[in-house]
């Protein structure tokens, strides 16, 4: 194959990764890297680090629907980025060290559990659980718009949110990924934040988070501008894309459908770290 | 110039909003050109990213990779794109301490300062 095949290729594949990400809204990450290993045979270092730009390019691009809706929390953002940037480089460190079958099983795990999450229905968790001291501290209950008027949250259990969320940040440097299923999980579940608010301030935190492994990829070599370019500009066009179609189609069996793919893949990724073609 | 309430994190946002979006398009403008560049003089040749073999050192840092855009070498070029992608959340970091310092918020002043040092020291190329 030559780089101008490869090129448009590569590039096709990652628009439909970035669209069917922002349709579902699974986020199209999750499968550009076993796309990238298992269909164009890219070294799995190389891909993960194409994987985390578009990562970048995506979350910065869609940041700008939600920050103009007025959902996010840039305080519970802002806060939590502590722990994710600093999971980040753990997880940019542990990509050196880690042998490439390993990360291509712990890939397939993590997809796996995607499917399975992406599953269950968006439910907003109780507002009853004690509110946190240490939330009104750091100044992180707000308002979120409803039909009937602004609705007060008050944020729960901070410190195991936290953790979380440096557990997320190590899984998206290690892997490439923007691990916004595990921050939604630690937001909603752990710290009983209302779903919406979760999900905008996580797509928020991702592109940060992103960036802060990036960096050591890219001194590190891992980041190859050919394979990266039809990658981005991919994925960008077709996030883009993605978020324009969505206020027009019923997504559940899509969302349905992309999980069962999500799952598939995973099944494959560890197949292919045991029988070392990953 | 600046009042405590001329900056609401409502307005904080928009500009946040605004600052991303023209942190992606330059980023995806100047890829695209080196793109264009690069497979106008190599596209004819063989793709393989199978065998990882790490990128050169000079598209591993800001000023190898300037002094390889600036020769307008195709894979420098693209390389500096996606410099200025990572660059992106940096600003929106930095933009960040400065809002909630005009909103007097220390607390918040703080948090924001560390994770720009956090972003900074992996960017400085100090942290392999």
């Amino acid at each position: 194959m030559n780089n101008l095949e490869f090129t448009l290729l590569v590039g096709l594949g990652s628009f439909m990764a970035g669209f069917l990400g922002a349709l579902t809204g699974l986020g199209g990450g999750v499968v550009l890297v076993p796309l990238l290993t298992l269909v164009f045979k890219v070294d799995i270092r190389y891909a993960v680090g194409a994987s985390l730009v578009s990562v970048i390019a995506t979350s910065s691009g869609a940041a700008v629907a939600y920050l103009k809706d007025g959902f996010s929390n840039i305080r519970i953002g802002m806060f939590l980025e502590i722990a994710t940037t600093l999971g980040a480089l753990f997880g940019a460190f542990l990509a050196a060290s880690v042998p490439t079958a390993a990360i291509g099983a712990i890939f397939g795990l993590v997809l796996i559990y995607s499917g399975y999450l992406s599953s269950r229905n968006p439910v907003d968790p109780p507002q009853d659980g004690p509110a946190d001291p240490l939330a009104a501290r750091l100044g992180m209950n707000g308002t979120y718009p409803s039909l009937t008027g602004p609705k007060q949250y008050h944020a729960r259990r901070v410190p195991l949110g936290f953790s979380m969320m440096f557990g997320a940040g190590t899984l998206s440097g290690l892997l490439g990924i923007g691990s916004g299923a595990v921050k939604v999980l630690a937001m909603d579940h752990a710290m009983g934040i209302p779903f919406k608010v979760s999900t905008t301030t996580s797509n928020f935190m991702i592109g940060v988070t992103a960036a802060a492994s990036a960096g050591v990829y890219l001194s590190r070599g891992y980041i190859d501008p050919t394979l990266a370019m039809p990658v981005m500009l991919g994925v960008l066009v077709g996030s883009l894309a993605g978020a324009r179609v969505l206020a027009r189609t019923k997504t559940k069996l899509l969302r349905w459908v992309f999980a069962v793919v999500i799952v598939a893949l995973g099944v494959e990724m560890l197949y292919g770290a045991f029988t070392g073609k990953v | 110039m600046f009042k405590k309430s001329d900056w609401t994190d409502q307005k904080v946002e928009v500009v946040i909003a605004n600052l991303l979006r023209a942190g992606v398009t330059l980023a995806a403008t100047v890829v695209l050109l080196g793109g264009l560049i690069f497979l106008a003089r190599h596209g004819f040749s063989r793709a393989d990213y199978h065998v990882f073999a790490g990128e050169p050192s000079d598209l591993r840092h800001w000023q190898g990779i300037a002094h390889a855009a600036f020769a307008l070498n195709g894979r420098g070029i693209i390389q500096m794109g996606l410099l200025f992608l990572i660059a992106t959340p940096v600003a929106r970091v930095a933009f960040s301490v400065l809002a909630f310092a005009l909103e007097r918020d220390w607390l918040y002043v703080g948090i924001a300062a560390f994770v720009l040092l956090v972003l900074l020291y992996s960017l400085s190329g100090s942290a392999i």
